[in-house]
C-alpha cells in the first residue's frame, strides 16, 4: 500500500516494501507499546519518591551570585524552615560575605603537631557532618621522619602518639589561589571569593564530582547519601556557603569556616587543637602573627609542582 | 498512507518519512521480537536501578570520595570511543574515494549516533543531582566555558549528535522520497564529521589529562591512546554488525566493506599496543611515585589486586586479537567466526583498558596515597546494562530504518 512516487528520479521503484495487514499490526504494535510505556513508568515509579524531597522553589533556584537580597532572605527562610521539618533543629542561616581588605591564610607547626586528630573531630561536629560516615574535611596522614613523600606515610593509623620515628601532616582545603576544581566545575557551582575562600553553591551543584577528581589534596566531599545529625548535635550557627546541612547529591569542602571566621571568630579545627600548631589570620594585616610566621620561619607548600599556589603552609620550627 | 506528491513541503513529508521509517522499523520476525523484547527488559531493570539511585542516593554505587568515578564514566569514555570509531568508515569512502565503502557507510554513522546517546545517559546516571541537568544549558544555566573541558566535552558530543543526525536523515529521506541526494547538502556535514569524530575524543582525553593532580592521566599519551584504541572498538563493532546483517537479511556488498575494516584494524591496534607499551616503559623505567597507579593496575599495591584480573585479561585479549589480525586468513570468507571472535577480542580489550584500566587507576592510590579499592556494586552493573539495552535497541532500529536503502545501494 505504500509506494513512494518520485518526481525526479528516473528509477521510481518503490523504496520501501509494501506493509499488509496494515490495521491488525498496527492495533497489536499499540498494545506493546502501552504495556512499554507502563512497564517503564512503574520502573522509575522511585523516582516520585525523590521528587517530594525537592520542592518547586529549590527546583527553579537560581545561582547564589545571581540572586537579588529579596531573594536571598526567601531562599534562606526557606532553607531554615527545611532544616526544621527535617532534621528538628532551628538553626539560623547566614549570609556571611568576605570582609574587605582580607585573604585569610592558614599556617601548621608540623614540629608541635602529635598528629592527635582533635581538628578532625571538631570539624565533624562544627560541619553538620553525617554522623554514620564519620565525615570531615581534614585527614591527618601519619608520616616517618626524613621524607615529604606521601605513598609512605597512612591516614589510618592507631596507637599512641606521637611515635618517636614519625611526624604529622594535617591536609585539608588549601584555598588554592589556582584551584584546579573551580576549573573543571561546568556550571560554575565552586567559586573563589575575595577573602580567598574557595566555596560551593550547594543548590546549584549537579553532583558531578569533577572538581573531586581535579583537586590534588583530597579536600572534597561528596554527599553519597542524605547527611543525618540528630537534632541536639546540629550546629545552629550557619552559613548558606559554608556548614548548613548539606543536600543529597552535592559536593562540599572546608571554607575555612567562614561562618566563624568572616564573624572575627577563629576556624573550629585550631581552636580544637591542643598543641597549638595551628595559626590562622589576614595575610594583608601587616601586624598579624601568621604574617610574622610566613617572613620568619621555613615554610613549605604541599605540591608545588602542580602550581595551585595554595594559601595553606606548613612549618618547622 | 499515501505517495507523496512532488510539490508536498518537507515540513509535512518529514514527519511523514520517520513515521513511516518507524514503523517499518518495528516490523520484523518473531526473532527481531524477542531480540527487542530483551533488550527492553534489561532496559527496565536498568532504569528501575537508576531510579532508586536517584531516590537513595550514590551511596548504592560503590564509589567512594577516593575513587569518585567508577563504571558509568568508564563506559561514557569507551562509547565516546565507540562514536569516533565510526568515522573509520568515512574515512576511506569519502576521503579515498572508496565506492563500495559509499553504500555502507551509513552503518558507521548510525552507529555514531547510538554510542553518543549512551555516552549522555552514562553522564546523567553519574550526576548526583540530575534534577538540576538544566544547569548545564547554555542560556538559561551557567557554562563555564571555556574554562571547563567538561562544557567542552557537552558541545563537542551534542554537535556530533546533531550532525550525524543530519547527514543519516538527510540521505535516508532522499532514498524515501526517490531523488538522488545533492552533494551539496550533505559531503561538506561529512567532511566536517571526520574533523569532528577525531575531536570528540580528543576533548574527552583533555578532561582526564588536563588535571596535574593524577598523575596516571596526566600524560600527553592520553589522547593518541584514546584514538588509536577507538579505532579498533568502532570497527571491530561495525565489522561485527555487518556480518549478521548479511546473515539476517541477506544483503550483498557487505565483504569488501569488511575487508577494509578488518585490514584498518591490523595497523591500529598495533599502533594502540605499541603506544600502551611505550607508556609502561616510561613509567615502570623512571619508578618514583608516578609508577603506582600502574603498580596497581599490573601488580597490585600493598597486598590490594582488585584490578590486576581485569588488566591481565585485557592484554591477553590485546594480544590474541593483534596476533589473529596479522594473520592474512583472516581476511577471506570462510574464516567468520575467527574474525568475529577476533573482534570480540578486540572490542572487550578496549573496554577493559579504556574502562576499568583507565578510569579506576587514576583514582588509585589517591591524591593523599590512599589505596581504597573499588569494585562496581549491582546497582551499577544494572544501570550499565540497562542502559547497553538502550543503546543496542537504539542501534537495532536504526539499522532496520536503513535496510530498504542498504539494499538498494546508493548513487550517490
Ligand atoms: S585544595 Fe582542592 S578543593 Fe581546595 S582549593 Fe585547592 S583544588 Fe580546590
Ligand atoms: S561536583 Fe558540583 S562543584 Fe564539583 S565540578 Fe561538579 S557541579 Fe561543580
Amino acid at each position: 500500500m505504500t509506494s513512494t512516487e518520485t518526481d525526479s528520479t528516473p528509477s521510481s521503484k518503490p523504496s520501501l516494501p509494501i506493509v499488509e495487514n496494515f490495521s491488525r499490526r498496527a492495533a497489536v504494535k499499540a498494545g506493546f507499546a502501552t504495556l512499554g510505556a507502563g512497564a517503564f513508568v512503574a520502573a522509575i515509579s522511585p523516582l516520585r519518591q525523590a521528587a517530594k524531597n525537592t520542592s518547586a522553589a529549590e527546583f527553579m533556584q537560581t545561582h547564589y551570585t545571581e540572586l537579588s537580597t529579596e531573594q536571598k532572605a526567601d531562599v534562606i527562610a526557606r532553607l531554615e524552615a527545611e532544616t526544621k521539618e527535617k532534621y528538628g533543629a532551628d538553626v539560623t542561616i547566614g549570609d556571611d560575605r568576605p570582609i574587605p581588605g582580607t585573604k585569610f591564610v592558614y599556617a601548621i607547626n608540623l614540629s608541635v603537631c602529635n598528629g592527635n586528630g582533635k581538628c578532625v573531630e571538631a570539624c565533624h561536629k562544627e560541619n553538620n557532618h553525617d554522623r554514620d560516615t564519620n565525615q570531615s574535611y581534614i585527614r591527618v596522614i601519619e608520616m616517618p621522619k626524613g621524607t615529604m613523600d606521601m605513598e609512605q606515610g597512612s591516614t589510618t593509623y592507631t596507637g599512641v602518639v606521637p611515635k618517636d620515628d614519625k611526624f604529622y601532616l594535617p591536609v585539608q582545603c588549601q584555598q588554592c589561589d589556582e584551584p584546579p576544581c573551580v576549573d573543571v566545575c561546568p556550571v560554575k557551582a565552586t567559586w573563589k571569593e575575595e577573602d580567598g575562600i574557595v566555596v560551593v553553591d550547594y543548590n546549584w551543584c549537579i553532583g558531578c564530582r569533577y572538581c573531586e577528581a581535579a583537586c590534588p589534596y583530597h579536600a572534597r566531599r561528596f554527599n553519597w547519601k542524605k547527611p543525618e545529625v540528630p537534632a541536639a548535635e546540629v550546629n545552629p550557627d550557619q552559613s548558606y556557603l559554608s556548614n548548613r546541612i548539606r543536600p543529597v547529591g552535592v559536593v562540599e569542602k572546608c571554607t575555612y569556616c567562614l561562618h566563624r571566621t568572616r564573624r572575627g571568630k577563629l576556624p573550629a579545627c585550631l581552636e580544637a587543637c591542643p598543641t597549638g600548631a595551628r595559626v590562622f589570620g589576614n595575610i594583608l594585616d601587616k601586624d598579624s602573627n601568621i604574617r610574622w610566621i610566613l617572613e620568619n620561619k621555613r615554610v613549605y607548600i604541599l605540591k608545588e609542582e602542580l602550581g595551585t599556589k595554595p594559601a595553606f603552609f606548613y612549618y618547622f620550627d | 498512507m499515501s505517495s507523496i506528491p512532488a510539490k508536498e513541503s518537507h515540513v509535512t513529508s518529514y514527519p511523514k518519512f520517520i513515521g513511516r521509517s518507524l514503523w517499518l522499523a518495528t516490523e520484523g520476525s518473531f526473532a527481531f521480537y524477542a531480540w527487542m523484547t530483551m533488550l527492553t527488559m534489561l532496559f527496565l531493570v536498568g532504569a528501575n536501578a537508576w531510579a532508586n539511585q536517584v531516590a537513595g542516593g550514590m551511596i548504592g554505587t560503590n564509589m567512594t570520595d577516593q575513587v569518585s568515578w567508577g563504571l558509568y564514566i568508564a563506559n561514557f569514555t569507551f562509547m565516546v570511543g565507540l562514536a569516533a570509531g565510526g568515522v573509520m568508515m568515512v574515512i576511506p569512502a569519502y576521503l579515498y574515494h572508496d565506492r563500495k565503502m559509499h553504500d555502507v557507510v551509513i552503518i558507521g554513522e548510525l552507529l555514531a549516533i547510538a554510542a553518543i546517546v549512551m555516552c549522555l545517559l552514562f553522564v546523567v546516571a553519574d550526576l548526583g543531582r540530575p534534577d538540576r541537568f538544566w544547569h548545564m544549558l547554555p542560556g538559561i544555566g551557567k557554562f563555564n566555558w571555556p574554562i571547563s573541558m567538561l562544557t567542552w566535552d557537552v558541545i563537542v558530543l551534542n554537535g556530533y549528535l546533531v550532525l550525524n543526525l543530519h547527514i543519516c536523515g538527510y540521505l535516508l529521506y532522499m532514498r524515501f522520497l526517490g531523488r538522488k541526494p545533492n552533494p551539496t547538502w550533505y559531503i561538506p556535514f561529512v567532511m566536517l564529521s571526520i574533523v569532528w569524530a577525531i575531536s570528540i575524543h580528543t576533548v574527552t582525553a583533555f578532561l582526564y589529562c588536563g588535571l596535574g593532580g593524577r598523575p596516571f592521566w596526566n600524560t600527553a599519551l592520553l589522547t593518541p591512546r584514546f584514538l588509536a584504541s577507538a579505532f579498533v572498538s568502532g570497527p571491530a563493532f561495525i565489522i561485527v554488525a555487518m556480518v549478521l546483517i548479511k546473515r539476517l537479511t541477506g544483503i550483498g556488498g557487505l565483504d569488501h566493506p569488511i575487508a577494509t575494516l578488518t585490514r584498518i584494524i591490523r595497523v591500529t591496534i598495533l599502533i594502540n599496543l605499541l603506544m600502551v607499551a611505550s607508556e609502561l616503559f616510561t613509567e615502570f623505567y623512571t619508578g618514583g611515585s608516578h609508577v603506582s597507579a600502574a603498580k596497581y593496575l599490573f601488580f597490585g599495591l600493598h597486598g590490594k589486586t582488585a584490578l590486576v584480573p581485569w588488566t591481565w585479561t585485557a592484554i591477553g585479549l590485546n594480544i590474541t586479537a593483534a596476533l589473529l589480525f596479522l594473520w592474512p586468513g583472516l581476511l577471506g570468507f570462510r574464516w567468520r567466526p575467527l574474525l568475529v571472535a577476533a573482534c570480540c577480542m578486540a572490542f572487550v580489550g578496549a573496554w577493559i583498558e579504556k574502562g576499568m584500566g583507565l578510569i579506576v587507576p587514576g583514582f588509585i592510590p589517591s591524591t593523599l596515597h590512599e589505596v581504597v579499592e573499588y569494585v562496581p556494586s549491582q546497582l551499577e552493573w544494572k544501570v550499565t546494562v540497562g542502559i547497553w539495552a538502550f543503546g543496542l535497541m537504539v542501534f537495532t532500529i536504526a539499522i532496520k530504518t536503513a535496510l530498504p536503502t542498504l539494499k538498494r545501494p546508493a548513487e550517490h
